[in-house]
């Protein structure tokens, strides 16, 4: 059973109690924070960073670190786009070969790491601006905005009205992101192949040596992240009805963030996919209350510093004292009782 | 047992005259770094044979005034990386200095006045720009050794931080407004190589010195290979982790300099592009991405090599996009080339 | 005692570069038997548990028969499969999984859904089986390495072992855990499990074994009943050597005292020690792993600060708050960690030999010429007389004996007055220990204090002309190695 000192240590449980104190400082000071056509709004604004630190989660839990999923996600999308307006292909060959095509960039980023044994995070960073630059190149920066219409429009899959009057829409994001933490939630806990992560993540060697793939796994890792930073680049056109290339760019370091405020490790084998999701709504919800506190949207950047500081500081002095109070329990038993 | 493997050195078999004769360029240039020169010289000959006008003057003077920035800021970016660390605020930093800069000398009532004095003013904004990088830096290194959060991280909330209040205070606009005496000493030419490039080979040169023949400078490289080792080697590993993140500021200062006279404006927006551009000159130039080994000589050389490709294919008409794309080529096939030779021994 | 032979090796031989690991190896292990492998650091012992494990592949030519079958080529899986298990000295461990996790994790390998409960209720009995309780849901980084070795051990159960290789278990056990351990031991044996159990603590191997084999060099010296065994042989079976020069115990206590402590104490660590090095002196400090001794050599070299007490040197009072100021004052520690403490393994030996000295060979302008860098090196590697091609290679090219020479140069270069040896001898080959022996009793005539922690006796009696014992943080006895023996201190450390 988890006591409370077992929860205090947990990243979740500090991300929620300051959630929970947000939200009440926020309802408090604005009356329309508190409501559902509010939160509805802003999960929707976070939709498609949460689809992409999906995939950056699993590869941080394997022991990896990506940092080409958004340059991947506008691949994907522009590659898709393209598909569906100059070759009028129907959404059943379109939607998967966005997704081949995700997958693929991180087969081959999961091929540069595990065969040219470079350390991870340099690796991505040359094949985000490979990505980038050649389809910024390619396309010339421009967007394509005729998409079609299966593609462009809102798909709404719930709606209903509040009590209040307002019009609540659940909407594909939405839908597709609570599917992607789902996914994510029941690979990385359910299944073997998600337990054989977190083991190649906490310790590599001995992964090795009791005999499990890791070619297979870092394959499997970064083609998870490809597979889902593409699936976040056609919901992200969705969302916006075009295709622009370079409209994820620079999203990179904030989904890290996001992934590591949740309590994720860079070192691996730490974090969970809970985590990740309150991490993202804390954002969201910084966010939403600067604007509807009408404070310079400016602010927002030196918030999440600040609150990436605060909490990687709080985590890492929190595992330090603990460290601290177990080399004690360490000491020697004694074997004789001495006065 | 793996650490008893004796595993046979490299036996060098060449005379001792020879030897001593060459002793001093092999240090500045060991066998790594000669490769890349070797390399820079095959680009330089390559692109002046296909490139029509590639060797004439124009072109080698703009190669001089490009380069120096990218060059400033992978140094910033290269010191941490030696240590085993990583800065991601170096542009933040960078940009706040410029503002700073731009700032204080638009408030000073500079109209009128002489250029001895609008010089002098121009010192005292210098250092009150140095003073906050070099001090920015040090923060970071702090939290770095008192928290001991990996640095990517620590670093990342600092960028957020520091760029964000630029941001704000700032409004996200660009702001100008320098004395033109600043514009034409930053731009001036001696003997037609751009200033900007003597100053960067002048900071170049120190930091050099500062790695290679100073306690601190060796700690930094001894630290990226067993931090742990080195502390109980009675080094202050603190101490100098401070000093590496204020010199890695002092060096996004200097940076900011320079772009202050390219743009003759600041924002917080400018070269955001670089940040982890910097990061692959780095290890192009032989900075070992996990700590402990790299030189000034090979990244200066990685620099002058991506300057090359980036001059070369701009004057065949290749967009810029496509220069950033073969960077990137380049440094993943140096990287497997690095990993392949390893294999082999 | 004399069961089947389940495992037998024939004509093994590994080779990693130009190194020959294991050189023709014979070797069997009965079923249901507790076989001790012993040997000098670095003599196979751990490449031939990779081997067998399937972890190296042995160089083709040789035999691993088990049941009488040939089973190379061997991978991990297959050789768990085959019921041999290995608990590795560093018990490759995951410590980010529960402790059922850790236990069951063949149930995670191949496709499909986690079994959950099966992991659980599989932990849950093997632990039971073993007379252990541990909480099953608790991650294994907050777990004791007492309580990590069981759970390394249960897992070798889980897949259903028929030969556990026990490397080094108990290197970093209490007494009293150890004592638990051995029992475990036992009891697997009695239920036909065949163990193989790799110390280099003699009396425990002493204790357990039925059957000892000794290695050498990559090769078996050959293996003993337990019974005709005493430690000397053992001894000289591990090292080919007699370390016969016994060195006969000066009295200094009439020398000025260079280092004092007066009950010194930091929490949890030691308790009031109380302990004078005098000039010249070389002073051995023994007792068990944990027993505080590298704890209070930590306080002395300013890593660590005491709670209580006073610290003199050259009857000053100091209170360090680095180990700058440590070394400052005339100190040096040689850590026993020598690759995780000690070298920086990519650098080169110039680079490990001055770090600790590198602001005094700054010039008149402040910087450091590689010239003054090589000579300092270069000199040093002639004096210690350290094996070494060039003084710009790699410190891990040395072998384990020269970079311990280097660590020792790094220290000497900054002429200490008091020098701190932890376990200076270990990964260390006869012929350089010898050497390191000799250049101890070297520096002591030239007046240096030195103090040596050791556990292993032959050291301390070839050295020291005092021996401390320390026992649960605090100095349980002080003896001249003129008035007891080698085995009566042993006796006392262990008892």
């Amino acid at each position: 059973m988890p006591d409370f000192a077992t929860l205090r240590s947990r990243p979740e449980f500090w991300l929620a109690g300051v959630i929970v104190i947000l939200c009440a400082a926020l309802s408090l000071s604005t009356p329309s924070f508190l409501s559902l056509s509010n939160f509805v709004d802003l999960t929707e604004s976070y939709a498609v960073q949460a689809i992409m630190a999906t995939g950056l989660f699993v590869v941080l839990i394997a022991g990896g670190i990506d940092i080409s999923f958004a340059a991947t996600a506008s691949v994907a999308q522009y590659v898709a786009a393209l598909l569906a307006t100059h070759y009028g292909l129907s959404p059943f060959l379109v939607i998967p070969a966005g997704l081949v095509v995700g997958t693929g960039l991180g087969f081959l980023n999961a091929a540069l790491i595990h065969y040219a044994r470079v350390n991870s995070i340099i690796i991505t960073i040359a094949t985000m601006n490979v990505y980038f630059a050649l389809l910024m190149y390619a396309t010339g920066g421009h967007s394509i905005y005729n998409l079609p219409e299966w593609w462009s429009e809102r798909v709404t899959f719930l709606q209903f009205e509040t009590s209040g009057g307002d019009l609540i829409r659940i909407t594909l994001p939405i839908v597709v992101m609570v599917v992607s933490l789902l996914l994510c939630w029941v690979l990385l806990t359910l299944s073997r192949t998600g337990r054989q992560l977190y083991a190649m993540g906490g310790n590599a060697e001995a992964a090795r040596r009791i005999g499990l793939n890791i070619s297979k796994l870092q394959f499997f890792a970064y083609g998870f992240a490809g597979f889902m930073a593409a699936l976040a680049g056609l919901v992200q056109a969705n969302r916006v009805g075009e295709a622009v290339p370079n409209a994820l760019y620079g999203t990179e370091l904030s989904v890290l963030s996001a992934a590591v405020l949740g309590g994720a490790s860079l070192l691996g084998g730490v974090g969970t996919i809970g985590g990740i999701t309150l991490g993202i709504l804390l954002l969201a919800i910084i966010q939403n209350g600067l604007n509807l506190l009408d404070i310079s949207p400016y602010c927002f950047e030196i918030i999440t510093g600040a609150i990436i500081l605060a909490s990687t500081t709080l985590t890492a002095l929190s595992v330090q004292s603990r460290k601290r109070s177990r080399l004690v329990e360490e000491a020697p038993i004694p074997e004789q009782a001495h006065v | 047992m793996s650490e008893n493997l004796p595993v046979t050195g490299n036996k060098t078999g060449h005379s001792a005259s020879m030897t001593d004769l060459a002793a001093p360029f092999r240090r500045l240039f060991p066998a790594r770094v000669s490769g890349q020169a070797l390399a820079a010289l095959a680009l330089a000959i390559g692109f002046s044979l296909i490139v029509p006008g590639f060797f004439s003057l124009g072109s080698m003077r703009s190669m001089m005034f490009q380069l120096p920035q990218l060059g400033l800021l992978a140094l910033a970016m290269a010191i941490p990386m030696m240590s085993g660390g990583l800065n991601l605020a170096i542009i933040a930093i960078a940009n706040a200095c410029g503002l700073a800069m731009v700032t204080v000398l638009g408030h000073l009532p500079l109209a009128g006045h002489g250029t001895g004095y609008v010089g002098f003013c121009i010192v005292i904004v210098l250092m009150v720009g140095a003073v906050l990088g070099t001090a920015l830096g040090g923060v970071t290194g702090w939290l770095i050794v008192r928290t001991k959060v990996h640095p990517i991280l620590v670093t990342l909330g600092i960028m957020s931080i520091v760029e964000g209040t630029s941001i704000w205070l700032t409004r996200g606009e660009v702001v100008s407004g320098l004395p033109a005496l600043y514009g034409q000493i930053g731009n001036a030419s001696l003997a037609q190589i751009p200033l900007a490039f003597l100053a960067f080979l002048a900071v170049a040169g120190v930091v050099h010195l500062l790695l290679q023949h100073t306690a601190f400078g060796i700690s930094i490289r001894m630290i990226g290979s067993n931090a742990l080792a080195t502390r109980y080697s009675a080094v202050d590993v603190d101490r100098v982790t401070i000093r590496i993140y204020a010199l890695s500021g002092f060096l996004c200062f200097c940076a900011a300099c320079l772009m202050l006279a390219r743009f003759n404006s600041a924002s917080a927006a400018y070269a955001k592009s670089y940040l982890l551009v910097t990061v692959l000159a780095a290890v192009l130039g032989g900075v070992d991405p996990n700590g402990g080994f790299g030189r000034v000589t090979g990244l200066v050389l990685a620099m002058i090599m991506l300057q090359l490709i980036a001059t070369g294919f701009n004057l065949l008409g290749f967009s810029d996009y496509l220069t950033l794309a073969i960077w990137g080529l380049v440094l993943i096939g140096v990287a497997c080339a690095q990993s392949m030779v390893k294999k082999r021994r | 005692m004399t069961g089947a032979v389940f495992l037998e090796l024939c004509h093994v031989h590994k080779t990693f570069g130009s190194f020959q690991a294991l050189r023709g190896i014979d070797w069997d292990v009965r079923e249901g038997e507790i076989h001790c492998l012993v040997g000098e650091n670095g003599c196979g012992k751990s490449t031939l548990i990779k081997a067998v494990s399937g972890v190296h592949a042995p160089d083709p030519g040789g035999d691993i028969r088990i049941g009488g079958r040939n089973v190379l080529p061997l991978d991990p899986m297959r050789a768990r499969a085959l019921g041999i298990q290995v608990v590795f000295q560093d018990l490759a461990l995951f410590p980010n999984l529960s402790v059922a996790e850790n236990i069951a994790f063949d149930a995670n390998l191949g496709r499909g859904f986690s079994p959950r409960a099966a992991i659980r209720r599989k932990a849950k009995e093997i632990l039971s089986r073993l007379g252990h309780d541990l909480p099953l849901e608790c991650p294994v980084d907050a777990l004791s390495i007492a309580e990590r070795q069981i759970v390394a051990i249960a897992r070798g159960l889980a897949g259903e072992a028929r030969l556990i290789f026990m490397d080094e278990p108990t290197a970093s056990l209490t007494r009293a855990e150890v004592r638990r351990l051995l029992d475990l031991v036992r009891k697997l044996s009695a239920e036909g499990i065949a163990i193989v159990f790799v110390s280099h603590r003699l009396d425990e191997v002493s204790a357990i074994a039925e059957r000892i084999t000794v290695m050498r060099d990559g090769r078996m010296v050959g293996t003993y009943a337990a019974s005709g065994l005493d430690q000397r042989t053992l001894i000289h079976l591990m090292t080919g050597i007699e370390i016969a020069t016994h060195h006969a115990p000066r009295d200094c206590s009439a020398r000025p005292a260079l280092l004092e402590t007066r009950q010194l104490t930091r929490k949890g660590e030691y308790e009031n020690v109380s302990i004078t090095l005098h000039e010249g002196e070389v002073l051995g400090l023994t007792g068990l792993l944990g027993a505080g001794r590298t704890e209070f050599a930590l306080s002395l070299f300013g890593m660590t600060r005491p709670d209580s007490g006073t610290l003199l040197v050259h009857g000053r009072e100091c209170r360090f708050r680095t180990n700058q100021d440590a070394l400052a004052a005339g100190l040096a520690y040689v850590s026993e960690d020598r690759l995780n403490l000690g070298i920086n393994a990519e650098q080169s030996i110039v680079d490990n030999l001055d770090i600790a000295v590198l602001p005094r060979l700054a010039n008149r302008f402040g910087t450091i010429t590689d010239r003054a860098r090589v000579q300092l090196a270069e000199d040093w590697v002639a004096r210690l007389n350290i094996k070494v091609n060039s003084v710009q290679d790699a410190i891990n090219t040395l072998s384990g004996g020269n970079q311990q020479r280097v660590i020792l140069a790094r220290w000497l270069a900054s002429h200490p007055k008091i020098l701190i040896l932890d376990s200076p001898t270990v990964g260390v080959d006869i012929k350089n220990k010898e050497g390191i022996y000799a250049l101890i009793r070297e520096l002591s005539a030239q007046g240096v204090g030195i103090l040596v922690i050791s556990d292993e006796m032959i050291e301390l009696f070839a050295t020291c002309d005092r021996i401390l014992h320390m026992r649960n943080g605090r100095i349980a006895g002080d003896y001249s190695p003129a008035h007891i023996t080698e085995q009566a201190l042993e006796a006392q450390i262990y008892a």
